[in-house]
C-alpha cells in the first residue's frame, strides 16, 4: 500500500468532501504550533505529498481535541488525518515521539497515570 | 438503582478523591456502583485509526461486563467515558471492528454495543434529577462563584458522545446550582487544556491553561470544576485558582466531605 492509501485506510477519511473553508484551522488550538495547518493537511492528502506530511511538525503537535472534528460543515474529520500520519511515523522503528528513558525525567509527583497512558498511545506504538 | 462501574486506573490511584466521594455520594443519592470485576485501563485515549483492534479491546471487555450483568455501564473520569462511548459505537455501528474484535474476543455471545454508558453525571441528571439532587443537599455552597470546565472528551465529537450540546453545555451549570452554588459561564470552557501534549511540551499546554484560567478568573470564578485528572494535572501547574473534582463539590454538599 502507498502512503496515500494508507492514511486513508487508518484515519478512514475521504479527503475530496473538504470544501477549504478553513474552520477547521480557525478551531485548532494548535494553530500557532503548525507548519502545515489542519485544512492544507487534507489538501496535501488529495495531492499525494504525505512526506511532507511525515515531516512536519504539526503531525506532533495535534492535541485530539476534536475541535475540528466537531466543526467541520463536511464531515471530512481532519483530526483524524492528522492522526494517522502520526501513525503512520509511530508504526516504524526508531520513529517514536517518546524514547522510555526520556521518561522517568518528565514526571513529577502528581503526575496522573492518565497522563502516562495518553501518551504511550500518542508517541509510541 | 444498581450500575456497572468502570473507575479507571487514575481513579485507584492519583484521582483516589474522584473515586471516593463517587461512591459514597451515589449510596446517599440511593444508587449503587458496582465496581466490574477484572476491569483493564482503556488507555487513556480513543484510538483513531480504523484498523485499530486490539488496542480497544479492554473497552469492548468492560462493555461486554455491563451487557452480562444487564446494568448500565457508569464512568466518572472524562477519559473514560469517552473511551467507553466510542468504542461501544464503534462496536455498534461499524461492522469491520465489531467482526474482528468479536473474533479476538470469542465470547459465548458476540458483542454488538448493547451496553449504555453513561457519565456520573448523566446520571445525576437523568436518573436522580437535579430538582431531586437539590433536596437532598445539606450544605447548599452558597456564595461560592464556581466554573465549569467540560475540555474536550465529555463534548466531542458530539454525534457520538450525545452528552450535551457540544458548542454550548448546561449539564455543570445545572448541577453547581443544585448544589446552591453559583455557576460562571466563561468561553473557554470547552476548549482544549493540552491534554497528553504536557508530558512533553509544558509551554504548549500552559499557554493554553492560562487562557482558560485568565478567562473564568476575569469572569470573577473563584474555582473550576472539572470530571478528567488530567485537565485538573494541567490547570492546576498553570494556574492559582482551585481546581476540584465535580465529585468533591457534590460531597461537600451532601455532607459527606468537610467544607472547605
Ligand atoms: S473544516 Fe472541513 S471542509 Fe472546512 S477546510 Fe477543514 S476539512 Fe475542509
Ligand atoms: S484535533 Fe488536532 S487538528 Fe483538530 S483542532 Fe484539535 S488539535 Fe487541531
Ligand atoms: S481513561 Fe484514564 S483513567 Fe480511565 S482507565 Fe483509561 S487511562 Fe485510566
Ligand atoms: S481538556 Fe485536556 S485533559 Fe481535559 S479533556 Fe481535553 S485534553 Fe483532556
Amino acid at each position: 500500500m502507498n502512503k496515500v492509501e494508507e492514511i486513508k485506510t487508518i484515519s478512514g477519511v475521504n479527503p475530496l468532501k473538504c470544501m477549504k473553508c478553513g474552520k477547521c484551522s480557525a478551531s485548532c488550538p494548535s494553530f500557532n504550533e503548525m507548519d502545515i495547518k489542519p485544512h492544507q493537511f487534507v489538501t496535501y492528502v488529495i495531492n499525494d505529498d504525505v512526506e511532507a506530511l511525515a515531516n512536519s511538525k504539526s503531525a506532533w503537535k495535534c492535541l485530539s481535541c476534536f475541535a475540528c472534528i466537531e466543526r467541520c460543515p463536511r464531515d471530512v474529520k481532519p483530526g483524524k488525518v492528522i492522526d494517522a500520519a502520526r501513525q503512520i511515523l509511530i508504526r516504524q522503528r526508531g520513529q517514536e515521539g517518546l524514547s522510555a528513558d526520556e521518561i522517568p525525567a518528565l514526571l513529577d509527583e502528581e503526575t496522573p497515570q492518565q497522563l502516562l497512558m495518553s501518551a504511550f498511545r500518542k508517541y509510541r506504538r | 438503582m444498581k450500575y456497572s462501574y468502570f473507575p479507571g486506573c487514575t481513579l485507584r490511584n492519583k484521582a483516589k478523591d474522584l473515586d471516593d466521594y463517587a461512591r459514597a455520594c451515589a449510596e446517599k443519592l440511593g444508587f449503587t456502583l458496582e465496581e466490574l470485576t477484572d476491569w483493564q485501563c482503556c488507555g487513556g485515549v480513543y484510538p483513531l485509526g480504523a484498523d485499530e483492534i486490539a488496542s480497544k479491546l479492554p473497552s469492548v471487555r468492560a462493555l461486554n461486563g455491563a451487557k452480562e450483568k444487564q446494568q448500565d455501564l457508569v464512568a466518572v473520569c472524562s477519559a473514560c467515558y469517552h473511551v467507553l462511548k466510542r468504542v461501544n459505537d464503534d462496536m455498534a455501528n461499524v461492522a469491520d471492528i465489531q467482526t474482528r474484535a468479536n473474533n479476538y474476543m470469542a465470547l459465548s455471545e458476540p458483542y454488538k454495543g448493547e451496553a449504555k454508558v453513561l457519565h456520573y453525571l448523566e446520571v445525576l441528571r437523568d436518573k436522580v434529577g437535579f430538582d431531586n439532587l437539590k433536596k437532598q443537599v445539606v450544605n447548599p455552597l452558597t456564595g461560592r462563584k464556581i466554573g465549569a470546565y467540560y475540555g474536550c472528551l465529555l463534548l466531542r465529537p458530539g454525534s457520538v458522545m450525545n452528552f450535551d450540546d457540544p458548542e454550548n453545555p448546561t449539564i455543570m451549570e445545572d448541577f453547581i446550582r443544585a448544589l446552591g452554588a453559583e455557576p460562571v459561564v466563561y468561553p473557554y470552557r470547552n476548549e482544549c487544556c493540552g491534554g497528553y501534549i504536557s508530558i512533553k511540551e509544558k509551554e504548549h499546554s500552559a499557554a493554553l491553561c492560562r487562557r482558560i484560567t485568565d478567562s473564568a478568573a476575569g469572569f470573577q470564578a473563584d474555582c473550576l470544576v472539572t470530571a478528567c485528572p488530567l485537565c485538573k494535572y494541567n490547570l492546576e501547574n498553570n494556574s492559582e485558582l482551585p481546581i476540584v473534582y465535580f465529585t468533591e463539590l457534590l460531597a461537600e454538599a451532601l455532607g459527606i466531605k468537610e467544607v472547605r
